[in-house]
């Protein structure tokens, strides 16, 4: 790629490029007029909520999309069926929650505990665990290596899902979890008098959680080991003498369950609703995209880059053209891939 | 079957289709000509333009339902005058379709260039972002549609094309634009162009090192395919009046590859044929209940679509290629064409 025909484009590109983030970032410091929020030397309190906000929602973005980075790393398998899995997920943790406390429609914070949150979580993302591993071994398994038809196999079974969840949960409307009493409060953070929600905090803690144990899992275990060694050269892997199928099999199994305790914690900040699918379908892609597939420090850096610019963009744009916010997702999208077709931290497949 | 007499069966059956076709408003009843004839004409377009760049530029688009969507909506914005939604600029109907044409290619051109160095299955996950971009931005901007989306475009529709009211006018324009896509499409493949796009999907680095510029085909293919769909993106808005962002939502963009994988994602042909088996499906199986698992019509579709992909990735002209090459192998001793691969992945 690096003819010399190309390189004047490349360089005008990259100049382009750092233009636009210094310009993004003068102007938030500095310069911004007519916007929801005063630049930030002159009003940081906002700035640095806007901040948490993104960090927090990359927490989310996080758990959902290294589900998805893992399935794809290892198998080369897209899961267009993980949107739906997200949404399946938060369902059946609103459903649990909502036979276990026995209450009506929505339930007061303070009657629920910490364990009446986790379990119907965790239930969620066992069962989803077990519909993941279902995928695979019937779908997924006898056509490796056609990666289109897997695609499209995965397409046909969120078609199915998206209109199941209609028919089996709530009628598809949205429905929210409740999270455990102790987090529905405002508490102080000491740092420009902001005061932040501490179920938001919360989900930051898992996401950072989640995020350790991956990387336990994945660094520090002997089925870590293999599944990165897969990651890297799945044939070389299997010729060792090293059943991939096992190992395929656990690590859709973890990816199809993470992306349904993402579910049960965004039903729990926001209410999950049909057709949310294809949202979460889109932002973990654009993580994954972003951060480069099958990369645990990838998904991090895609989290927090998409959660900055879905944020920021969002609160710093002028008052009047805040609805373009969403051009920025594809503007982040468009800069990466100019430079890095297979993301930040990719690796040619 | 040998491979000439195939092509007369096939050239022989595609012409009986047109002539029916061309005597559909006195064959077939209002609701057919317009419900599903017309629908079937203007989504094959559309198919079209996801299968070309699948069948020869190696490139699986689920952007095309967002660039006809794009097509829809400018010249929705454009045309309309008086309507509450919408810039409402009330411009000449035909510059306004052109300008419409030329804001969906130059778009296409863009997204084009942005994906065209990722190749296979990130090109269609690229693509899978743009159509929800498109989607969430057309929900979000309220000055360019709105939630409830802007409609009374029919009525501005020029007299040509039957000016919202002659549905007939209406249905032989979308034929004629059908007849001219499918036209057009085998045109471009037998220019220089079309035979350096093949070479591409067929091999990207033997075809970089022969010095063509690969990116650059990909975006302009991707750019032609824009075009394509701009057109069925017109044809609906004037068949259907209106346009809102559910337009170009993600049930539409899947019913888009469905009717494409239905077809054949390997044949343009297939693109009307799939186009009618869905409307057809559409239209009929609509009120049905399915049994056990509950749902609606959109599961049993799931369904018809799994199996579809998992028995024949083809589609049901990739049925027809089968069955016509076994009856080959019978009576000749010539060897059977490797059949296409269903991988993305251009090279090992």
């Amino acid at each position: 790629m690096n003819t010399a025909v190309q390189r004047p484009a490349r360089l005008a590109a990259l100049g382009l490029a750092f233009g636009a983030v210094a310009f993004a970032l003068v102007w938030v410091l500095f310069a911004a007029r007519n916007t929801n929020f005063d630049p930030a030397i002159q009003d940081p309190r906002s700035f640095f909520v806007t901040l948490l906000n993104a960090v927090t929602f990359a927490g989310l973005l996080f758990i959902v999309a290294s589900g998805f980075s893992l399935i794809f790393g290892l198998m080369r398998v897209v899961n267009m069926a993980h949107g739906s899995f997200f949404l399946l997920g938060g369902y059946i943790a609103w459903d649990l929650q909502q036979r276990w406390t026995g209450s009506g429609f929505t339930i007061p914070g303070t009657e629920v505990n910490t364990a009446e949150w986790i379990l119907p979580a965790l239930a969620a993302a066992a069962s989803i665990a077990v519909v993941g591993l279902v995928v695979q071994q019937v779908f997924l398994r006898w056509n490796q290596g056609k990666d289109l038809q897997q695609a499209l196999i995965t397409i046909a079974i969120s078609v199915v899902v998206a209109d199941q969840v209609i028919a089996h949960f709530n009628e598809g409307i949205a429905s929210t979890v409740t999270w455990p009493g102790w987090t529905n409060r405002i508490v102080d953070l000491r740092i420009f008098d902001v005061q932040y929600s501490v179920a938001r905090l919360a989900v930051l803690a898992l996401g950072i959680i989640i995020g350790l144990l991956l990387w336990l899992w994945l660094y520090r275990t002997r089925t870590g080991m293999v599944i990165r060694a897969g990651v890297d050269d799945r044939d070389m892997t299997s010729a060792l003498g090293i059943n991939i199928q096992i190992t395929f099999a656990i690590a859709f199994m973890i990816g199809s369950a993470l992306a349904a305790f993402g579910g049960a914690v965004f039903a729990s900040q926001a209410g999950v609703a049909s057709g949310q699918d294809g949202q979460w379908l889109l932002n973990s892609l654009v993580v994954v995209i972003i951060g480069g597939m099958g990369s645990l420090v990838g998904a991090v850096a895609g989290s927090l880059l998409y959660g900055l610019v879905f944020s920021f963009s969002a609160a710093y744009l002028p008052a009047a053209y805040t609805q373009y916010s969403i051009v920025f997702t594809f503007i982040l999208l468009a800069l990466v891939l100019a430079f890095r077709p297979r993301g930040l931290f990719g690796r040619d497949a | 079957l040998t491979r000439e007499l195939k092509t007369t069966v096939e050239r022989g059956i595609g012409v009986g289709a047109l002539v029916v076709a061309a005597l559909g408003p006195f064959v077939f009843n209002d609701y057919w000509v317009n419900s599903i004839l017309t629908s079937t004409f203007l989504l094959g377009i559309a198919a079209a333009s996801l299968i070309f760049l699948s069948a020869y530029g190696g490139m699986i688009s689920l952007a095309q339902v967002a660039m006809y969507g794009i097509a829809g909506f400018a010249l929705g914005n454009m045309v309309t005058d008086g309507t509450p939604k919408g810039l409402d600029l009330g411009w000449d109907p035909w510059l306004s379709v052109f300008l419409a044409i030329l804001i969906t290619v130059a778009i296409g051109l863009l997204f084009g260039a942005v994906a065209s160095r990722s190749l296979g299955i990130y090109f269609l996950m690229i693509t899978l972002t743009y159509a929800v971009i498109v989607n969430l931005f057309f929900g979000q901007v309220t000055q360019l549609s709105g939630f409830s989306g802007i409609s009374g475009i029919a009525r501005q529709a020029p007299d040509l094309v039957g000016g919202g009211t002659d549905r007939t006018r209406l249905y032989y324009t979308a034929l004629i634009l059908a007849v001219l896509v499918y036209a057009l499409i085998r045109f471009v493949l037998r220019t220089p162009f079309g035979i350096a796009l093949q070479g591409i999907r067929d091999d990207p680095v033997r075809m970089s090192s022969l010095g063509y510029n690969v990116p650059l085909h990909r975006t302009l293919a991707f750019g032609l395919a824009a075009f394509i769909a701009s057109l069925a993106g017109i044809l609906y808005v004037w068949w259907n009046g209106q346009i809102d962002p559910a337009t170009v939502g993600l049930q539409n963009t899947i019913d888009l590859l469905v009717i494409a994988v239905i077809g054949g994602l390997a044949r343009v042909e297939g693109a009307w044929l799939g186009a009618l088996v869905f409307i057809v499906i559409d239209n009929y199986v609509r009120d049905v209940s399915v049994p056990v698992l509950g749902g609606s019509f959109n599961t049993i579709i799931g369904f018809i679509f799994l199996a579809i992909v998992i028995v024949s990735p083809d589609g049901l002209m990739g049925v027809w290629d089968r069955l016509t090459r076994r009856a080959r192998q019978g009576d000749s001793d010539e060897p059977p064409p490797e059949p296409a691969p269903i991988t993305t992945t251009a090279h090992p």
